[in-house]
């Protein structure tokens, strides 16, 4: 029963009321559980969720909030990178503190329950519309989230990066990692989120991150998904512009089952630039869906979103890509473009780009295109001596390398290089 | 070396190749002219692989090798080398990257050792200067935003670095103003030995003041109607295809 899973977390959320952390954020989660009350879980009826079916990773029985069991080695395995970086550990959805390295300068990072309660409690999950019922429930459990607060003039070269750690090993775990990023006036950050489950069982995590970028604010985010296959990974990302600001965001899927990004940004000032990348590597039964969405509020703003996909085997992948541009957003320029390649017969894809224009100034422009490999070019590469396979593979790296290119960070392009390298093998 | 035998092709139901025979021997540069829809970038075609045509009888071989039942790379790994009239750009894939990998796809092939960084460098290096291009260009993604001679004389760099015992120009003088003709010409020349061949394919006559071919041969709906020595290359510049045309026509009716 699909049921099942919504019953058991109205449930735990009515029990976790009686403890003392339920005071954190009461208001806001108490709209956001009766949100999703009144919604549950997304199901393809939903004009969204078309061809994103949750019903089979719903329909499983999921340890909720579970305590971790990772031993020292565990984490230090888990949380392995070859990037200079803060980290910032989530476990089974709970951010943990003390496995945190979280000395950072210019920035704070800090739980929910002991940060600025003023900051969380203006900018978590303020007005969101709760017409995503995924949102609406990761914010009704989010009293153990975590605060990452840019200071104002601060520029925090180190990444900070974001693993979200499922102990999967003897039971199907279901998370909630929730995150506030607020970057104040004239500060910078880049901030990297990496889902990474240990075990065999199904790991179904609901993740959501809200961002703000005050004026002069520059907000670099990375997602990687490379986790394992039983791993269910449902990403919700606001990024929200409020003064003039820049946001780069590059969302890489390599691994796990099905993933599902939501990604809103909004333009809410003037001048504003956003940025989105997207590469999804798909092979075997993998399903990855980006909604994108560019809410251009106000005039003179820019957004540009390159998402490039390759699928393999029974593949299946979906790109929606809205653009709005709101009546007042005049000398708007947002382009878009999502272009995937099949390697095989079975693998599928449905992209769909929608503009909404009501602003009569404005430069857009957007293209989707599905296709294979080029034959022309695969034929001049074998006909050097080049392998079929191989052949291949340079093609598509080349593919990949078109998104990998925009990686600002040095240290992390390379280590991005080097796990699509590992994935093409 | 190469030797083709009764050679038919055809692409969709449309026969091109209609019996094309022909021998090379090592050491031989042989020129295949003719007009327009010929067959000549066919019979380039069909000696490197291209998947679009159908061989429907007839053999090729190249050095007793059959060649017809091999893959593109494996063609080019026993020494095959094509230089396309029009080189593919390829973003996101530098010729370095694409020509180390190619050399030792090749090496692997016939069983050598795999070629070290080092190795690689200087080879690349020394080809460099024989066909006269710049490491920049060899950086830079696969032909993309190329000149045409750029493109050529990549290909020559190409050809260069790979050694073909048979190498195959189509059309490679097409697109080249007088001095990068010269350049990719002499380039070619200089990779001449007496132990490898090569065929140029070409509808002028002015590439073959450069490479000066042991023989001519002019194909014409899907066959060798003439061959002959390079005075024949010259008549036809002086008097065109139409006489050749008339005869061959003459002869089938």
């Amino acid at each position: 029963m699909t049921t099942e899973l919504k019953e058991s977390l109205i449930q735990h959320f009515n029990t976790l009321e009686k403890t003392p952390s339920s005071a954190l954020l009461v208001d806001t989660r108490k709209e956001a559980i009766s949100a999703f009350q009144e919604l549950g879980f997304p199901t393809t009826k939903h004009e969204e969720w078309k061809y994103t079916n949750l019903k089979n990773t719903i329909a499983k029985t999921y340890a909720i909030e579970s305590a971790a069991t990772f031993s020292a080695e565990d984490i230090k395995t888990l949380t392995a990178l070859p990037i200079d970086c803060y980290k910032v550990i989530f476990v089974n959805g709970i951010f943990s503190p003390s496995l945190s390295t979280i000395d950072a300068a210019g920035v704070t990072i800090e739980p929910f329950q002991t940060s600025n309660q003023e900051v969380v409690k203006n900018y978590f999950a303020k007005n969101l519309p709760y017409n995503d019922s995924m949102v609406a429930l990761n914010v009704a459990f989010a009293t153990a989230g975590t605060l990452i607060h840019v200071k104002a003039k601060q520029h925090v070269a180190k990444p900070i990066v974001c693993f979200y750690l499922s102990d999967v090993r003897s039971a199907n775990v279901f998370a909630q990692p929730s995150v506030l990023v607020v970057v104040e006036e004239a500060a910078s950050a880049t901030v990297v989120e990496l889902n990474r489950s240990l075990g065999s069982n199904t790991a179904f995590t609901n993740a959501f991150t809200h961002a703000i970028l005050k004026k002069e604010a520059y907000l670099e985010q990375y997602k990687i998904q490379n986790d394992i296959d039983n791993s269910n990974f449902v990403h919700n990302s606001q990024i929200v512009h409020e003064g003039k600001s820049n946001s780069y965001t590059t969302t890489i899927t390599l691994n796990g089952g099905l993933v599902r990004n939501n990604l809103n940004i909004t333009l809410g000032a003037e001048h504003c630039e956003a940025y989105l990348n997207g590469l999804y590597l798909e092979k075997g039964a993998q399903h990855v869906d980006n909604h994108t969405l560019v809410d251009h509020a106000m005039p003179n703003c820019y957004s540009n979103e390159l998402y490039k996909g390759i699928l393999d085997g029974k593949s299946t992948g979906v790109f929606n890509g809205k653009i709005w541009v709101r009546k007042d957003a005049q000398k708007t320029n947002a382009f878009q473009s999502n272009k995937n390649i099949l390697l095989s017969k079975e693998a599928s894809v449905h992209t769909k780009p929608q503009l909404e224009i009501f602003a009569d100034d404005v430069k857009c422009s957007h293209g989707a295109t599905t296709g294979q490999l080029d034959p022309e070019a695969m034929f001049y590469l074998r006909a050097r001596g080049v392998g079929e396979d191989k052949a291949k593979k340079m093609l598509v790296h080349a593919i990949a390398f078109d998104v990998l290119d925009k990686v600002k960070h040095d240290e992390l392009r390379a280590y991005l290089e080097q796990e699509i390298e590992e994935r093409l093998k | 070396m190469l030797s083709i035998k009764n050679l038919h092709a055809r692409i969709e139901e449309k026969e091109i190749l209609r019996g094309i025979n022909l021998e090379v021997k090592a050491g031989e540069v042989h020129a295949i002219m003719g007009p327009n829809g010929s067959g000549k970038s066919t019979l380039a075609s069909v000696l490197a692989g291209r998947s679009d045509y159908e061989v429907t009888s007839g053999s090729v071989t190249l050095n007793g090798k059959d060649l017809l039942d091999l893959s593109p790379e494996d063609r080019a790994r026993e020494g095959v080398f094509l230089a396309f009239q029009y080189p593919i750009e390829i973003p996101g894939v530098s010729t370095i990257n694409f020509m180390k990998t190619a050399v030792n796809e090749i090496r692997e092939y016939r069983g050598q050792e795999t070629m070290d960084a080092v190795s690689f460098l200087k080879l690349m290096k020394e080809k460099m200067k024989l066909v006269e291009i710049d490491e920049s260009l060899l950086k830079r993604a696969l032909n993309e935003g190329f000149s045409g001679g750029e493109k050529k004389r990549n290909e020559i760099f190409q050809m260069a670095m790979l050694e073909p015992s048979l190498a195959i120009l189509d059309e490679t003088d097409s697109g080249l103003d007088i001095d990068a003709l010269r350049i990719v010409a002499n380039g070619v020349n200089k990779l001449k030995t007496p132990n490898n061949a090569t065929i140029v394919v070409t509808h002028y006559q002015r590439l073959l003041d450069y490479i000066i071919p042991d023989f001519v041969h002019v194909l014409y709906k899907g066959r060798i109607v003439k061959s002959g020595t390079k005075e024949l290359a010259l008549e036809l510049e002086e008097k065109g295809y139409d006489w050749i045309k008339a005869e061959a026509d003459a002869q089938t009716v």
